[in-house]
């Protein structure tokens, strides 16, 4: 492959771009929506440290898929059970921090392993094995696409629903229980919301990419604010961003749309970091 | 050994009411027969060694563990439920990470509405409230700055202001001196103890050492060798009682306005297997 090649690649369908947004208008609202709940999702988890959590989940997601894929089921079913079953697990098994680390590290390759046999022993349309890994939003149909869509706002609405007290058990967990909140139950409404919109996330970016929309937007509006409002905001303009744009850009060409989205969201990261220097050192002179 | 002069206030609600109290963990009792009436106003310090229940206690009393037996009544009411907002609850100082997502006057906004469902768009009468607590709390200076920013003095302060949120009854504080200068632990102490006597609230204080709060405290509950005793710190504070409830001889010294234990064993003993923190233990 030369450069020229790559340039075909990336910009062949600049000509058509017009007809293939239209084409592909409703992944686009799709990518939208799971941007800016990912985003908001994205502030918790960074809050209660659940990063390697969010990993764990998308694979026994994808394990999930992939066994509805083989058995001939509907691919979004399949991978909510798996994130279901894995979020379950996890709020269940791995209420300390260290306890559920071990467990996910466990838990993840064997979700891995379990969805690369069920691929192996598929024997349909190729393509469809590696977008459950990969991604590929701009070749789901539009039907699950509405699902998708109407999951997302499903998680929004929940998020909202326990926003204060969620954000009171992640930032101060003691205090929280001291004051009633119900920490048990907002921990284990908080692991549904995080395995739903993961379900969703597999099949816009794939299981290995996830962390791309559920965790970089947040972990760089926590770089550059502090605010209750203006990290939320900025995590899902970031999410929102990141999406949209990926997508935006995937179309001009033939790639995939996946490693759009995860450059636009991890140079947003670099910049806000960048920009966050200056913070970062004013707290370290003062904790020298 | 509840029913001295102090706790006869004619309230019809005291604060705090314990009755034929135990804990037990294993095998091993760690104390039984604790009667205990705070009543309002009133300053209690809790003493003894590391791994004698103390903080147990405190959870106890907020309903996030259970005694092995006795009875607890705050504001007249059986303690049932977990987590109560009719009491307030200072944790010991843990310094925030410095990249916390969460501004000084967030802590206390948690306090005022973060047990509430729904997202919670601003309000004038929250945000109203938040400012008056970080007012009578001193930190209007620094309330905005991200929490890492700001010292443990300047955190514990809003802690407080978080505790107090709902003007509550009993202020439940679990060693929050630890890690702070002698400078923030006086106006930590002096904080609390205007506001008991401003708002009449009760106070059961956990704490290692006595010093910051001899001026202040009412009564001292002290907690060792599987036995307690209750009393005036005139009462308590003395070698004679001190060696009994330890089992073993103990040396209650005032020099330069400070009162010093000496040679508790088994406080340094259970200091060390319990707490890495060297800051902590009776001063010695």
């Amino acid at each position: 492959m030369n450069w020229s090649d790559i340039g075909d690649a990336m910009f062949g369908g600049m000509a058509d771009y017009g007809a293939i947004l239209a084409l592909v208008s409703n992944s686009v609202i799709a990518g939208a929506v799971l941007g800016v709940v990912g985003g908001l999702v994205g502030v918790f988890v960074m809050q209660r440290d659940m990063a390697f959590a969010v990993h764990g989940i998308s694979e026994l997601s994808f394990a999930g898929a992939a066994f509805a894929l083989l058995i001939g089921w509907d691919v979004v079913t399949g991978s909510i059970v798996g994130s279901l079953i894995a979020a379950g697990l996890i709020g269940w098994l791995g209420a300390r921090a260290r306890d559920r680390n071990s467990f996910i590290g466990v838990l993840m390759p064997f979700g891995l392993g379990l969805g690369i046999l069920f691929l192996s022993l598929y024997s349909g349309r190729s393509a469809n094995r590696f977008s459950l890994l990969t991604g590929q939003i701009v070749s789901v149909q539009n039907a699950q696409l509405g699902w998708l869509i109407a999951i997302s706002i499903l998680v929004l609405l929940g998020l909202l629903f326990i926003w204060r007290p969620l954000r009171f058990d992640s930032l101060d967990p003691q205090s929280a229980a001291a004051r009633g909140v119900p920490v048990t139950g907002v921990s284990l409404g908080f692991m549904l919301l995080l395995g739903l919109i993961v379900a969703v996330a597999i099949h816009i970016i794939g299981a290995l990419l996830v962390m791309a929309l559920l965790v970089t937007p947040a972990a760089a509006a926590m770089r550059i604010a502090s605010g209750p409002w203006s990290v939320p905001l900025l995590a899902a303009l970031f999410g929102f961003v990141s999406a949209v744009g990926g997508i935006l850009l995937a179309i001009a060409g033939t790639l995939p749309v996946s490693p759009y989205i995860t450059t636009v969201s991890f140079l947003i990261y670099l910049v806000c970091r960048l920009a966050g220097r200056r913070r970062g050192r004013v707290t370290r002179e003062r904790f020298a | 050994m509840s029913a001295d002069d102090d706790t006869a206030v004619p309230a019809t609600r005291p604060p705090l009411r314990i009755r034929g109290a135990a804990l037990r963990r294993g095998e091993r009792e760690l104390w039984s027969g604790l009667d205990l009436d705070v009543a309002p106003g009133e300053f209690i310090a809790v003493l003894g060694p590391s791994g004698s229940g103390k903080t147990t206690l405190l959870r106890a009393i907020l309903g996030l563990e259970h005694l092995s037996a006795g009875t607890i009544e705050t504001g007249g009411r059986l303690v049932q439920r977990r987590g109560n907002r009719r009491i307030g609850y200072v944790p010991q100082q843990r310094p925030l990470p410095p990249e916390t997502a969460l501004r000084g006057r967030d802590l206390v906004t948690l306090g005022v509405s973060g047990h509430r469902f729904g997202f919670g768009l601003p309000n004038r009468r929250d945000r109203e409230r938040v400012d008056a607590l970080v007012a009578d709390v001193g930190a209007s200076a620094f309330a905005d700055r991200p929490v890492g920013e700001l010292s443990g003095g300047e955190q514990q302060r809003l802690r407080i202001g978080q505790a107090i949120a709902d003007d509550p009854d009993l202020l439940l504080c679990d060693e929050p001196l630890t890690s702070l200068d002698l400078a923030n632990q006086q106006a930590i102490v002096s904080l609390i103890d205007r506001h008991r006597r401003d708002r009449g609230t009760g106070v059961l204080f956990v704490t290692h050492d006595i010093n910051p709060v001899l001026d202040i405290v009412d009564r001292i509950l002290y907690i060792a060798g599987g036995r307690f005793t209750l009393g005036r710190p005139d009462e308590v504070l003395q070698t004679s009682v001190l060696s009994e409830l330890y089992g073993a001889p103990v040396v209650v010294l005032r020099a330069g306005g400070r009162l010093v234990v000496v040679g508790a064993p088994d406080a340094e003993d259970a200091h060390h297997h319990h707490h890495p923190d060297p800051d902590e233990g009776v001063r010695a």
